[in-house]
């Protein structure tokens, strides 16, 4: 069942068009992440499907129900701003009831309701304090429990953890999908980091001008982005980008940092054309001594991030390649500055077009 | 370093009782001339001692004033009670008018808006008696001489602008989220401005409300000119002090604490909403 669909809707401001045709549709109890840079429309977009914005073209239907031209509190819908917008002159329980206090709760049951959903969230404590009392945390979930205390069918989360420190954050991102699903809403989530949106998406839509430039399951954008752009956003480190040139002599190569590469015949579309490798960090073998096909490098400095290490390297040619390594292994290197030797499987490799940034999938006939 | 700030101490304490000498004086000085009569203000050199009179807080209450050349009636309480309804009535119509006014500038663009705005404001540019003349011909046409009406709307001329301009970037310090919030919570329009802008606002449309009640009630020119005396306020009214017999100082002074004081009221009471500063956290940054 359908509960939230969007259709060719177009936005633009006076500074610009700031949404093209975006068309979009979630189940009850899916959660899409909208993803993309800052100042893409992702606001714009939630903001439109809330009411507090209208599209200039398309239309929006919640649960069936056209709500294109709708009020917003005729919607329905629950909402989690980035900045919280809490009303500072009323109480935590205040914020929390005012949904249900809109469509007339019976006090008793209110007092239930918000009991209940202060509980699940861990801010039964604080009912009673003002949002200026609250920490960062609390106001966050403060903010979510409104939202999602009238079990709308609808519910936009707007960047709900981008205020809020790191541990919490963590935390919610591993809460949040399981909390979600009880409610069985349609869940839009928007973030701009690829993390989050990979935690806790079903599926994924990127943004970018104004535009959703890929649309699928989170591994998928992992492993088959779209577009260099796409594979440049999803990763961190991000990924190595490589001009090189694909050549079909029986079997297909590319010549990549001086060295030929083998790849799938898959591939012979696309030959002659002027490409860009795109090379996931991980897939990088960092090796101390000489191999047959190894390409010599220099280690320029290394960098401890957490359980793996990111490698800072230079190539023959001057060429800089990034490669993430085991803690255990990064060791070996030392600080870095000396001489290493590069391999990588050719079937890592995604292709991109050079002109246009798109995808060149292998292609089976 | 202890002793800097010692010294720092006390030339701040003199400096501050130095501006404080000089604004707090007069108005001491006037409490005192109001106890006294006329023999006793001008006497040369004048003196901190007295025996205290309550002659004329006694002329201005029963409206009775004795001179030399004779007796004189006075209507000062009657003008105190002018005042204070021009004054009341104009800041509540001004507040009525101005405060959705000041909510429309503040949250909508539209066509000619700031233009609107700024033609509202630059009525407290232009010197009162540039409209007085076409003023009074036009009240004379409608009716509207000496009557409460006519003054309470001249009087929009000073209240009105202030509130709007004042209220207004009150309402632009609120963060137009927690509004949308409130409205995607389920409510109306109209409730999300009377439970979330008036009340987050309310600081500004009270300091902007007491202005505008002292600028109504310091008001001179419009009341001398657009009413008669049993519709003008004290500023008018005080000019009977002086008679042919002479300037009664005495009288003067008494009229002067007894006009001050709903004012001062007033501003002592509504400090409370000046000082709150309701910029409560509830949004980041």
């Amino acid at each position: 069942m359908t509960s939230l669909e969007l259709r060719n809707i177009s936005k633009g401001f006076k500074s610009g068009k700031v949404l093209e045709d975006i068309s979009l549709s979630v189940k009850a109890g899916e959660i899409v992440v909208v993803f993309g840079p800052s100042g893409t429309g992702k606001t714009v977009l939630l903001r439109m499907i809330a009411g507090v914005h209208y599209p200039d073209t398309g239309s929006i239907a919640i649960d069936g129900e056209d709500v294109t031209d709708a009020s917003p509190e005729a919607r329905g819908v629950g909402m989690a701003f980035q900045n919280f917008a809490l009303f500072p002159h009323f109480s935590t329980f205040e914020n929390i009831a005012s949904p249900l206090e809109a469509r007339e709760t019976p006090p008793a049951k209110l007092k239930e309701q918000v009991g209940a959903i202060a509980r699940m969230l861990k801010i039964d404590h604080v009912l009673g304090h003002a949002p200026r009392e609250l920490s960062n945390g609390q106001k966050q979930r403060t903010a979510l429990a409104r939202a999602l205390v009238a079990q709308p069918k609808v519910l936009l989360l707007d960047d709900p953890l981008r205020n809020v420190d790191a541990k919490l954050r963590y935390e919610m991102r591993l809460e949040l999908p399981r909390l979600l699903r009880t409610f069985n809403a349609a869940v839009i989530y928007v973030t701009q980091d690829y993390k989050e949106a990979m935690a806790l998406g079903d599926h994924i839509a990127v943004l970018r001008n104004g535009r959703i430039e890929q649309w699928a399951a989170p591994g998928d954008v992992y492993r088959e982005p779209i577009s260099v752009d796409v594979a440049r956003l999803f990763g961190d480190p991000t990924i190595n980008l490589l001009p090189c040139k694909l050549e079909i002599n029986g079997t297909g190569s590319v010549t990549l940092l001086g060295r030929r590469a083998p790849v799938s015949g898959a591939y012979a579309y696309a030959a002659g054309r002027d490409l860009i490798a795109g090379l996931r960090p991980e897939h990088v073998v960092v090796t101390e001594t000489a191999a047959p096909d190894a390409i010599p490098f220099d280690l320029d400095a290394v960098m401890p991030v957490n359980v793996r290490s990111v490698l800072y390297l230079r190539g023959p040619k001057g060429e800089e390649l990034l490669a993430t390594v085991g803690e255990t292994e990064a060791a070996k290197f030392g600080r870095g500055h000396r001489k290493v030797w590069v391999r990588f499987a050719p079937s890592d490799l995604l292709l991109f077009d050079a002109a246009s940034g798109q995808r060149i999938a292998p292609q089976v006939h | 370093m202890n002793q800097i700030s010692t010294l720092e101490r006390i030339i701040r304490g003199v400096l501050i009782a130095l501006v404080l000498v000089f604004f707090l004086f007069p108005i001491f000085w006037i409490l005192l001339m109001s106890f006294q009569n006329n023999d006793q203000i001008l006497r040369i050199p004048p003196s901190l001692f007295f025996e205290p009179t309550l002659q004329n807080y006694l002329a201005l209450l029963t409206g009775r004033l004795e001179t030399t050349a004779g007796n004189l009636d006075i209507a000062f309480m009657r003008n105190l009670g002018n005042s204070l309804l021009l004054s009341t009535c104009s800041v509540l119509l001004s507040l009525a008018l101005g405060v959705p006014a000041a909510y429309a500038f503040a949250r909508y663009k539209f066509r000619l808006g700031e233009n609107i705005a700024f033609t509202l404001l630059s009525f407290r540019f232009a010197p009162p008696l540039l409209v007085l003349l076409p003023l009074s011909l036009f009240f004379k046409h409608l009716h509207l001489t000496d009557t409460y009406i006519g003054l309470i709307w001249v009087y929009q001329l000073i209240c009105l602008p202030l509130i709007l301009w004042i209220v207004r970037g009150y309402f632009e310090d609120i963060s137009p989220d927690i509004e949308h919030a409130y409205r995607i919570s389920g409510h109306g329009w109209w409730k999300t401005f009377r439970k979330i802008a008036i009340p987050l606002a309310r600081p500004g449309i009270a300091a902007a409300g007491l202005l505008a009640f002292i600028f109504a009630w310091n008001n001179f020119i419009f009341a001398l000119i657009l009413a008669s005396a049993s519709k003008q306020p004290v500023t008018v009214g005080a000019l009977a002090f002086v008679t042919a017999s002479g300037i009664q100082y005495g009288q003067i002074a008494a009229a002067i604490v007894l006009s001050v004081t709903p004012t001062l009221l007033l501003a002592l009471y509504a400090q409370r909403y000046l000082v709150e500063g309701l910029s409560l956290g509830a949004v980041k940054g």
